[in-house]
């Protein structure tokens, strides 16, 4: 099963077939006249065509569709928006959080805290960084209101817990640094747009 | 196939009835558990699942878990229900059922080894009871299974049981004509009620089945077959959406467990009687051997009923009865005025 499936949003009418049905018989001879027809077309085994056809493409040409989920997982959407990652600078490795509180600020079910404080060299590094799974709703305006792409959505979405709070931290949301090289922009809610760099213009130093 | 003279078997004594009717018990009754795999896993891939897949390879294994799950449940009886009646009521399914099976053959004609202890030569016959009126007796136990339905529901004090019990006697009442009248028209053919006269009536290869000379006898009894058994397209006694479970509402664990191995032995009974009566019995067909083609026949017909269920809707029990007597019962007549006038000219 491929993306395309999911990104098709127009889905369903397009393969309707109306069925043209003929009008209720009202005479006892009409009645016995579509019992006759009935019993002679055939349709009953039509059904039986179709389970059979099913059968032989479920078993020989391999359109089952089961998907044996914890085995096997359907592709998710780029624009998924599950737990949250937190991203690198793909260059220094550094976190790309510079603690400036707007995510903390826009959400809405009041999740997000975070607490700052500057470091030896007077930059601002982030102290405390958590995020309260029990409250979110996953809105995405976090991801959107960030200004350096640094909280993203994941596709971690199985987020079953015995607790109604759960907590993560920033250290656990963040990208591991050997993993760094795996890291993928977010495609979805706040990342850039994909003719970004066409839209892009100098900055007027003229005046 | 050769003719074997009667005379030169052994002599059938009771200690090889008992075995034979033990073999049927215990082989007809893993079937039956066996036919459950089967019906779940043929109809999830007609609606192109896997079925079940997690017991054992392929979920092979099924059948144990379910045996298990089904053993140790606990057994509950209602607080109002007549209890006596409630718990012989899947008795009488399960045994009548086993009890349709004496007269049909199951398997060949086999002596034990003298080298056995206790029962060394003693000869096993294929048919646990060979009486004459076989056809009749096997109907005649089918129908006296659909007590246990009947008893069940009204023993069970549950509004969803009164119903699957009215059901119950409704279908009887439906299809029970049809079976004696569309089956009337072959024996009358046959002229016997053995199943081994109707066996050797259709020697003549695969020209020679009942079902190219009587097709319209043929697909009466495969309709009233499958009313017979509660299968899909007349499955109202237990039907979920509508009665809950019906009869089988108030029962749980080994009891529910027998309703169950009486249905799957009454579609193997069926589908024996349809291999053997229309479809050319256990004679040999070209180079396949008649065992063998005969299991396959039996197979195909037991096929056809998970098939069916896969395909069709059900229907109400008002048009089950429309069915069978305006539609059924006079079209049976009239084959079997008409096989009659051939028969005479």
């Amino acid at each position: 099963m491929s993306l395309e499936q999911f990104k098709n949003r127009n889905v369903g009418s397009q393969t309707y077939k109306m069925i043209e049905s003929e009008p209720t018989p009202e005479s006892g001879m009409g009645r016995f006249g579509q019992v006759v027809k009935r019993t002679f077309k055939g349709e009953l085994f039509v059904g039986l065509y179709v389970t059979m056809r099913e059968m032989i493409n479920a078993l020989f040409i391999g359109e089952m569709h089961t998907v044996k989920y914890p085995l096997e997982k359907l592709p998710i959407s780029p624009r998924y928006r599950a737990i949250h990652d937190m991203l690198r600078l793909l260059e220094s490795g550094h976190y790309r959080c510079i603690g400036c509180g707007l995510c903390e600020k826009i959400c809405i079910s009041d999740c997000i805290k975070m607490d700052t404080r500057y470091d030896e060299n007077q930059r601002k590094e982030v102290s405390e960084y958590t995020i309260n799974f029990g409250r979110c709703i996953f809105c995405g305006y976090c991801a959107e209101v960030c200004p350096e792409l640094a909280i993203v959505h994941g596709g971690r979405y199985e987020n079953a817990s015995e607790q109604r709070a759960g907590f993560s931290l920033f250290e656990d949301m963040l990208t591991p640094i050997d993993a760094l090289k795996d890291q993928k922009e977010f495609d979805g809610f706040g990342a850039v747009t994909p003719n970004a760099d066409n839209a892009i213009k100098k900055t007027p130093l003229a005046y | 196939m050769e003719i074997v003279n009667v005379a030169v078997l052994p002599e059938v004594t009771s200690a090889g009835v008992i075995i034979k009717a033990i073999i049927i018990l215990a082989i007809i009754s893993a079937i039956a558990g066996f036919g459950t795999y089967l019906e779940r896993k043929i109809l999830a891939f007609m609606q192109r699942r896997l079925g079940p897949m997690h017991v054992g390879p392929y979920g092979l294994l099924q059948i144990a878990a379910d045996g298990i799950k089904l053993f140790t449940k606990e057994d509950i009886v209602p607080q109002n229900a007549n209890k006596l009646i409630f718990k012989v009521a899947p008795a009488i399914t399960a045994a009548t059922a086993f009890i349709a099976l004496a007269a049909v053959p199951v398997f060949p004609d086999f002596t034990i080894p003298e080298w056995i202890p206790l029962l060394g030569g003693t000869f096993v016959p294929s048919i646990a009871a060979d009486i004459n009126i076989g056809v009749l007796f096997i109907l005649g136990m089918m129908a006296a299974g659909l007590y246990g339905p009947l008893l069940a529901g009204m023993a069970q004090a549950n509004k969803w049981g009164i119903i699957g019990s009215a059901r119950t006697a409704i279908q009887f009442l439906s299809y029970e004509v049809v079976t004696g009248l569309s089956i009337l028209a072959p024996i009358m053919l046959v002229g016997s009620l053995s199943l081994v006269e109707f066996n050797n009536y259709q020697q003549g290869g695969f020209s020679s089945w009942m079902m190219w000379q009587q097709p319209v006898a043929f697909v009466l009894f495969l309709i009233a077959g499958f009313a017979e058994t509660n299968r899909t397209p007349f499955d109202l006694l237990e039907h979920e959406a509508e009665v809950v479970s019906g009869y089988a509402t108030e029962y749980s664990g080994m009891r529910w467990g027998m309703f169950f191995i009486g249905e799957y032995a009454n579609m193997i009974t069926v589908s024996v009687l349809a291999a053997v009566i229309f479809m050319g019995g256990y004679n040999d067909l070209g180079f396949i051997a008649g065992w063998l083609i005969v299991v396959l026949k039996i197979a195909f017909v037991f096929f056809l009923m998970l098939w069916v269920r896969a395909s069709w809707p059900h229907i109400r029990p008002d048009q089950l009865m429309w069915l069978c007597w305006k539609v059924l019962m006079p079209v049976a007549v009239v084959n079997v005025v008409i096989t009659g006038f051939v028969m005479m000219v």
